[in-house]
């Protein structure tokens, strides 16, 4: 709890939003992608898979964060994988006998939550060299960050792709179905849009940024210019 | 990858033995726990699930058997020592007055994408389809899973004989008493359906006539 001290409840809240969006662990990272592609077809799978990758993030990045010191530098990653794998089979386990329906669809997917990157990512770069807390407010960022794509990947695929959300109808009958969407390409054509638009949005800020740079520049420059000519 | 902290050169290895040997046996206790928490729910649901198909395929039946499959015949007895749910299962179905409504058998094949399974049932005395469901499938969404999604497709089988033929629409060859409209734009998964009918009838068609012989006697 070295740094319990020195931070404060800035940091504390930027431990949560850096996962949420500055280092969105799909958009920014593009790790998890398997389950970013494969499940998120209707907004009720994307919900499920999202909160099911939350719960194992939240709990594993705790427990590795307050078990570090006690695992061998050696071992670690067995170890991770192990505790990971643990609460992915509670959770398994949980969404079979609450949500048959869910559990259907998502099928393998919820038992390859051990593999997704953002987990073992997160234990390795943060969890095992911070104390539990902040590990816990890191996982909950990226978590979020994560249920947050499923749901716009999600929503974008079922509404156009289906015409519904969440299974009501949105579009009405005249609407046809974009049916590409629901299909595997569906899922590399909508993350391929979103991440075309981060690119452009972060391109467009730089640039921007450049511009404003080089246009202060100039009446900045100048005198010290001067004043180091003089000197 | 991010530099990792330095340790001790030489972690004896009885150490890290123990910390993932005790790290798997405190991990395996929590299964269990988890295991025997959510286990009983599971298996009710199959249960209801199984419970509301063969109800749906057979009518509302008053009553009904499971049946197993031991080497040729069929009995309601599984054998000693042999686990049921691991053996072929068929269930008989019963009216109020007694009499036997048919049995509902579940078959799976390949369809487009992965297996098709499905749930019907089946008079074998007079070779006719009483009602048809789909358990899974993972056919082309808006396209092929209208096997399951479509209700009027699944309808056409109840009252068929067997074997049932796929058709175009009105490309009836007369013999409406055995033939399926198929989907357009589905003609393999609808085929795969057909085809699995066809083949579970005829394959449970002789075992289930024995059967009925022996409870007779």
């Amino acid at each position: 709890m070295s740094d319990g001290t020195a931070a404060k409840s800035p940091s504390r809240l930027d431990d949560v939003v850096r996962g949420i969006w500055r280092e969105n662990p799909v958009l920014v990272t593009t790790l998890g992608l398997c389950p970013t592609l494969a499940v998120t077809n209707t907004v009720a799978n994307c919900i499920a898979m999202g909160l099911a990758t939350l719960f194992v993030l939240v709990c594993a990045n705790f427990l590795v964060s307050a078990a570090a010191r006690f695992i061998p530098n050696e071992v670690r990653i067995s170890g991770y994988v192990l505790i990971i794998a643990t609460f992915v089979t509670v959770a398994d386990m949980s969404i079979e006998a609450l949500a048959p329906a869910v559990h259907k669809d998502l099928g393998a997917f919820i038992a390859l939550i051990v593999v997704n990157c953002i987990i073992l990512g997160r234990q390795e770069a943060f969890a095992a060299k911070h104390p539990p807390l902040r590990a816990t407010l890191d996982a909950i960022g990226a978590g979020l960050g994560f249920v947050l794509v499923l749901l716009m990947m999600g929503a974008v695929r079922e509404v156009l792709g289906n015409g519904t959300f969440l299974g009501r109808s949105v579009l009405g009958p005249r609407w046809e179905p974009w049916v590409v969407l629901m299909l595997p390409p569906g899922g590399f054509l909508t993350l391929g849009t979103f991440l075309i638009a981060i690119r452009w949005a972060k391109v467009r800020k730089a640039a921007r940024a450049k511009a404003e740079a080089e246009r202060a520049a100039p009446s900045r420059n100048v005198p010290s210019a001067a004043a180091g000519s003089a000197g | 990858m991010a530099p990792v902290p330095p340790v001790a050169p030489d972690v004896p290895a009885w150490k890290l033995l123990a910390v993932l040997g005790g790290g798997g046996t405190v991990a395996g206790l929590i299964l269990v726990l988890a295991s025997q928490a959510t286990q009983p729910r599971i298996q009710a649901h199959k249960a209801e699930v199984l419970k509301a198909s063969v109800a749906e395929v057979l009518g509302a039946p008053a009553r009904w058997e499971t049946l197993y499959l031991v080497g040729d015949a069929v009995t309601t007895q599984p054998p000693e020592g042999k686990d049921p749910s691991k053996l072929e299962r068929v269930w008989a179905g019963w009216r109020e007055d007694g009499s036997r409504i048919g049995f509902a058998i579940v078959a799976a094949e390949p369809g487009f994408a992965d297996d098709v399974k499905l749930i019907f049932g089946f008079d074998p005395g007079k070779e006719v389809v009483l009602g048809f469901k789909v358990l899974e499938n993972k056919e082309t969404p808006g396209l092929g899973d209208a096997i399951e999604k479509k209700r009027s497709f699944g309808e056409q089988f109840v009252g068929k004989r067997v074997p049932v033929a796929g058709i175009k629409k009105g490309g009836s060859r007369g013999r409406p008493e055995s033939e399926i409209e198929t989907i357009t734009g589905a003609t393999v998964s609808s085929a795969t359906v057909v085809r699995i009918v066809n083949n579970a009838s005829a394959r449970w068609t002789p075992l289930l006539r024995a059967w009925r012989e022996e409870a007779a006697r």
